[in-house]
């Protein structure tokens, strides 16, 4: 195998879109809570990646800086929706998503 | 060598991915995002963003993973019930996500050219801790401190939303 | 040297002013001070400032007018409305008939009317109507006077309706602003004509341009313009057509009646004529109209007078004979006797009402004659007096009315010796229906039900001193005075002088005959001409008929059409239509909210492909 090969770029991109994609169908067809986050967590990451593979393009090192606020607020948004699901489970008594509806109509 | 250490990465990545999502239990969701997140930290060290990568594991496959784990622990979540999707997302979600998946795929392909290529390596890939830090405390430092108070009010946040009601 | 001449309207603005606000919590003396007062105040500055500008002094005062200028009122481009007021003879004689008969009626009304309720409003409401009828007189442009002309309606209006409660007044307040409304719209219309055709609405102004218009043979512009103004003269001053509002007037206080139904309201639109005297001149169609409509009002009127049995009416129907005497006289030229008849018809006219209150008060509010009768026994000032308003009214020689009278038949002579010999037969019915009621009331047998008394002192006074001037006051050589100001006339002939006061004494004897000596004989004439009896008796049915072809159709359209078919359906419909179709609309978007997170998510996806399609496909193009 060449050391010096590369990877063509837009592989990188794709994968980045395949895990968003994952992410959407997580939260289109899981009914807890905390794995519905979770895929949202993933569809930040795979943003992340594009991030990067962006940064990287550009020779620039301002999309990784961009990819470390997305973390922080990843991390704080992580840490407050936790204590979200944590309130609506002491209230509800449940973690199934479709069962907390009382903004229907 | 980059080409087979991507490969073996993002097809973990993937399986992971897929398994968070077909998993009934929570736990073993959790654990195929620390899988996803790890590989992930591969890949950005493959970009020549090492302090990205290690951000990643500290972070958020070392922290934010590790809340999850606790706040799954703390509700003793157990496996899913199977009850029947509702009609929207049954009859729109696979054809949206095929829709999406396959538009996002031909717009990349549009628009970069098939030449350009990562190298492990690449000399000119800014991405080193000095690299970040210059541009974070000079030209990003007013976000810098922002997030600060954000993480301060997030702080905050949780522990009000998550305290036991006062008599 | 500034005569300060808006004190003479802002003064009972005053008066107004404290008694509306303040009247409710003051006591009856203080209400009577400030209503007397305030006009006794006006009445002594327009004395001061005729003696000021030389009026009663000798030589020629007042041979060009005095014009004082405010403030500019509205300015747009060629239209300048300035508030002026002005004194000139013609209304330094309006200003002492408004200010002196209203002094004495104000002095009058507050004895009558102490034992009614509202005292402080009905004072209130007399001082405003003086207000406007001051501004009317003193107005030196077309629009102030329009204010004033419009203000005394709204006061007349006011006092009319005083007894809010019933029906009648109401009806009757209503009608009187309705039917002096069609009359403004006239005047309002007259007033457009002015400023195309003269550019300015200012008397000086607009008459100084009209005198250098030829006399117009046909039906021109200012011919239209002078009927245009006939027809809100008509409507103020109760002259066939818009004559109707006058006899249920009478609903309301009898002061008001005398004040503003016979003295001063309804000679504005005499003033209003004489003052246009120049457009008239020059449009002599008009002037034939003005005349034919004053003597038809005026014998049309007088014949309705014989009949009626309610004092008050016989002295509505009264004046508006009399006024028809007064356009008679204008139309005919003799501008100066038309205002000199206002003079004297302010004196015996209040004189007149007033009586009548007297009567009325002293019966405790009977108002029909045949439960009158023997009246003199108990209340002699009141008999006396009106004896001589009655003796005034009805040209007896000697007398104010004789004057006046005489001056307009012989200028109608002038112009078609066939009007000069309608208003004497109308002079003849004059004098017999004015002594009819005067017989009915105080001769025979009293044939009511209540103690009579007479009346207080500050009830008798007024009336006694209008008496004075009921009889003297036709020495008060109006003509004269006014001369410069108006064209010669025919000047009288001693046989028609003598015809007409003979007219009237043949009146008075038919009077005696039938109510005194013979009793009978009405009697024998309304049953032998029993269909005639029944018109006249029926105001020839006038009321009925206007009901029938303008009010009722009016009422019935705007009830159905107006109200139902566009209101109610239309307007309505829309507006609660749109609310309704925004609910409906609500209604089926609100199913979008469905509280599925992940419903939301399909349309996320779902609106972030459309995004990217747009943004992608066309982007890479």
């Amino acid at each position: 195998m060449p050391t010096s090969g590369g990877v063509p770029m837009d592989w990188y991109l794709i994968l980045s879109a395949v895990l968003f994609s994952l992410g959407i169908a997580g939260f289109f067809f899981r009914r807890n809570i905390i794995t519905v986050f979770m895929s949202i967590e993933l569809m930040l990451n795979a943003v992340n990646l594009s991030f990067v593979t962006f940064s990287y393009r550009m020779k620039q090192v301002d999309g990784q800086i961009f990819t470390f606020f997305v973390m922080v607020v990843a991390a704080a948004e992580a840490a407050v929706g936790l204590a979200i699901i944590l309130t609506v489970y002491k209230n509800r008594k449940t973690l199934q998503i479709d069962e907390v509806s009382s903004m229907k109509n | 060598m980059d080409l087979v250490l991507f490969l073996v990465f993002a097809i973990i990545a993937v399986v992971c991915g897929v398994n968070l999502v077909v998993q009934t239990h929570p736990i073993s969701s959790a654990l195929s995002l620390v899988g996803v997140m790890g590989s992930l930290a591969v890949l950005y060290l493959l970009l020549g963003a090492p302090f990205i990568a290690a951000a990643q594991v500290i972070v958020y496959a070392g922290a934010v993973m590790v809340l999850f784990v606790f706040v799954i622990m703390l509700l003793n979540a157990g496996s899913e019930p199977v009850t029947p999707l509702r009609r929207m997302v049954k009859i729109l979600g696979v054809p949206l996500l095929v829709i999406f998946l396959g538009l996002v795929a031909f717009i990349i392909q549009a628009v970069l050219p098939n030449s350009e290529t990562v190298h492990f390596g690449d000399p000119a890939a800014k991405g080193s801790p000095y690299d970040i830090g210059h541009v974070l405390f000079t030209q990003y430092l007013l976000p810098f401190e922002v997030t600060s108070v954000l993480i301060l009010i997030a702080i905050l946040g949780a522990i009000v939303l998550a305290r036991k009601e006062l008599e | 040297m500034d005569q300060l001449l808006w004190l003479i309207p802002i003064v009972p603005l005053l008066g107004f002013l404290v008694n509306g606000i303040f009247g409710r919590r003051l006591s009856m003396p203080v209400i009577k001070t400030v209503a007397i007062g305030s006009v006794a105040l006006s009445f002594l500055w327009v004395v001061k400032t005729l003696f000021a500008l030389g009026v009663f002094g000798a030589g020629s005062p007042l041979s060009a007018p005095y014009v004082e200028h405010y403030y500019t009122w509205m300015q747009s481009g060629a239209l300048n409305i300035g508030v002026d007021f002005a004194v000139d003879r013609l209304s330094a004689v309006m200003l002492m008939i408004v200010t002196g008969v209203g002094l004495l009626i104000h002095i009058y009304a507050t004895s009558y009317m102490e034992h009614e309720g509202g005292y402080y409003r009905f004072f209130a409401y007399l001082n405003l109507f003086m207000f406007f009828m001051l501004v009317l007189v003193l107005a030196e442009n077309f629009v102030l006077l329009f204010v004033g002309w419009e203000g005394v309606g709204l006061c007349s209006y006011l006092l009319i309706s005083f007894y809010f409660l019933e029906k009648w007044p109401t009806d009757s307040g209503n009608k009187a602003f309705i039917v002096n409304r069609i009359g403004d719209f006239g005047f309002s219309l007259a007033m457009f004509m002015i400023f195309r055709q003269f550019g300015s609405f200012d008397f000086q102004k607009v008459f100084t341009a009209a005198n250098g218009m030829p006399v117009e043979a046909a039906y021109g512009t200012l011919t239209v313009i002078c009927l245009l103004l006939l027809l809100g003269a008509t409507g103020k001053s109760a002259q066939i057509p818009l004559y109707v509002w006058l006899p249920d007037a009478m609903a309301g206080p009898t002061p008001v009646s005398a004040l503003i139904h016979a003295a001063t309201m309804v000679t504005a639109g005499v003033y209003m004529v004489a003052r246009s005297h120049v457009l008239f001149l020059h449009a002599p169609i008009a002037m034939d109209w003005v005349a034919g409509i004053g003597l038809a009002t005026a014998f049309f009127a007088a014949t309705i007078g014989m009949t009626q049995f309610d004092i008050k009416k016989v002295y509505a129907y009264s004046t508006i004979s009399q006024l028809g005497y007064m356009f008679l006289g204008c139309g005919v030229g003799a501008f100066s006797a038309g205002i000199f008849h206002v003079m004297t018809h302010a004196f015996f006219k209040a004189l007149l009402f007033l009586g009548a209150g007297a009567v009325i008060h002293g019966i405790h509010g009977e108002q029909d004659m045949r439960n009158m009768g023997g009246l003199r026994k108990f209340m002699p000032i009141a008999c006396w007096t009106l004896f001589a308003a009655s003796l005034a009214i009805s040209g007896v020689p000697g007398t104010s009315g004789f004057f006046s009278k005489d001056e307009i038949l012989s200028a109608a002579y002038g112009r078609a010796p066939w009007m000069y010999w309608v208003g004497v037969i109308t002079a003849g019915m004059t004098a017999f229906y004015v002594f009819r009621a005067w017989i009915m009331t105080f001769f025979g047998e009293y044939r009511g039900h209540a103690h009579p008394h007479e009346s207080p002192l500050l009830m008798t006074i007024p009336l006694t001193i209008l008496a004075v001037l009921s009889l003297l006051g036709g020495f008060i050589n109006v003509p004269l005075w006014l001369k410069p100001l108006f064209p010669e006339v025919a000047t009288q002939t001693e046989t028609l002088v003598w015809i007409s006061s003979a007219a009237g004494l043949i009146g008075i004897a038919l009077a005696f005959l039938c109510y005194m000596w013979r009793p009978g004989i009405p009697d024998t004439i309304t049953q032998s001409a029993r269909w005639l009896y029944n018109l006249v008796y029926n105001k020839y049915f006038v009321d009925e008929a206007y009901n029938a072809t303008v009010v009722e159709p009016l009422v019935e359209g705007s009830r159905t059409v107006l109200w139902r078919g566009m209101d109610a359906a239309v307007i309505d419909g829309a507006v609660n239509g749109l609310g309704t179709r925004s609910r409906g609309i609500g209604n089926v978007l609100r199913l979008a909210q469905s509280g599925y997170i992940r419903s939301y998510a399909v349309w996320v996806v779902f609106g972030s492909i459309v995004l990217l399609f747009i943004v992608g496909l066309a982007g890479a193009r």
